[in-house]
């Protein structure tokens, strides 16, 4: 079908939660199916985004490829939407902010209990990780914010549906949990 | 005859000595408030109850009631501002809600909740802040504190002790207890004070009870904090 709304998605710093939870729409998955279509996302596996209509960006900012990876997604989308507590306030991973970074690097690589051939990795392709996570607004504009750890599929549901259907998005009260 | 006020253009009766919000806590007009309590003297900090007075900013809980008064309380422009600042109360210090064992019986988060506050806006502070799990059965975590000073007034005025105060200024601003160690442990703070109950975010808990009832069947999960606001300040609620 032609002219099908593009959706693009992807998790930076996080759990993947969130998109367990958008597949939590279950059947209604087949009902928007016929509305839209998945461009970058890791239900597709494409690496890029292009041309989308609306962005889900799942997590914090945490590391380099973060950083790119959200202004891509800024580039290739008109809408650009915060999903859950981490891409909305750093969320879990954020609670590294208060430790320097090189501590939490020593704790988890060469003084952790049950390390083995303690290094820090610093292969040429890992991303480099930012002094502290960030949430989303902070680094790009965003459009919309659908709070929760995670957001419930009725959230991305009544998001969605008020998108596709021309109305002005709105969470009501037994839908806005940060928790 | 009674004198009364006007609240987005409800006609409130009320008594000489009342703030509005006394007034129309006892009409069932709910006025958005953290750093009120109706058992304490007013501290007119948060700001969340600023209302407008015959077109001037006001304190709810500190302004007197005065006959004639025209009182704007529940309008989109008010509750913007009070969006803005329960959003800067959230960035100041370091609220993850899905990790706090207050979520769902939590005042700033039923307050945002009520106003709708999707996002936090600003750049977030992250400042680092201590705990105090000293005591044997009370624990501090100064991350969640937002300086409401209920805990302070409830410690003087209900416990009749001295356990808790503010000390520094602006982005300084810490709450300390009365110990020459600094330590919780060592003031006389009991499990059962006041001061240990009443505040209205994750700060102050009463220790091994967090998860007693489950995340979801929580106060503020089915119900909006101006109904439970009004069923627990206003003794003749819904007469």
């Amino acid at each position: 079908m032609a002219n099908k709304i593009r959706v693009a998605t992807t998790s930076l710093a996080g759990c993947f939660g969130c998109h367990m939870s958008f597949l939590d729409l279950d059947e209604r998955l087949l009902q928007l199916a016929e509305l839209v279509e998945f461009d970058r996302s890791p239900i597709t596996d494409i690496e890029h985004c292009t041309n989308c209509d609306i962005g889900l960006i799942e997590g914090g900012v945490c590391n380099s490829e973060n950083v790119h990876v959200l202004r891509e997604f800024r580039k290739n989308c008109k809408i650009l939407v915060a999903v859950g507590a981490c891409a909305i306030n750093g969320g879990l991973p954020a609670m590294r902010n208060f430790i320097p970074l090189e501590e939490c690097l020593n704790e988890a690589y060469l003084e952790g209990i049950g390390v083995e051939n303690p290094q820090i990795p610093s292969d040429i392709e890992l991303p480099l990780l930012l002094d502290k996570v960030r949430p989303i607004h902070e680094v790009v504009k965003i459009d919309y914010f659908l709070p929760g750890c995670p957001p419930s599929a009725d959230v991305f549901w009544k998001f969605l549906t008020d998108l596709l259907e021309g109305r002005e998005p709105s969470l009501p009260y037994d839908l806005v949990h940060y928790d | 005859m009674n004198k009364t006020i006007t609240i987005d253009g409800k006609t409130i009766p009320f008594e000489d000595g009342q703030t509005i919000m006394a007034a129309a806590t006892a009409a069932d007009v709910y006025i958005p408030h953290l750093c009120h309590h109706p058992e304490l003297s007013p501290h007119g900090s948060c700001k969340l109850c600023t209302v407008k007075v015959n077109g001037r900013n006001c304190s709810a809980c500190t302004f007197p009631a005065a006959e004639g008064q025209d009182v704007l309380n529940n309008t989109k422009e008010i509750n913007d501002d009070r969006q803005k600042i329960t959003q800067m109360l959230f960035v100041e210090g370091n609220h993850f809600c899905p990790s706090c064992e207050k979520t769902g019986n939590c005042q700033l988060q039923a307050v945002a909740y009520h106003l709708n506050m999707l996002d936090n806006h600003f750049p977030l502070f992250y400042p680092k802040r201590e705990m105090d799990a000293s005591h044997p059965d009370v624990m501090i975590d100064h991350n969640r504190c937002i300086f409401c000073t209920l805990c302070v007034r409830a410690s003087q005025q209900h416990d009749g002790k001295d356990v808790f105060a503010i000390s520094g200024r602006g982005i300084n601003k810490h709450l300390i207890v009365n110990a020459q160690s600094g330590l919780l442990k060592d003031t006389d703070l009991d499990m059962n004070d006041k001061a240990a109950h009443v505040c209205p975010t994750g700060a102050i808990l009463i220790k091994r009870t967090g998860y007693q009832v489950p995340i979801g069947q929580r106060l503020y999960d089915h119900h909006e904090i101006d109904q439970v606001s009004l069923v627990t300040e206003n003794p003749h609620h819904g007469e």
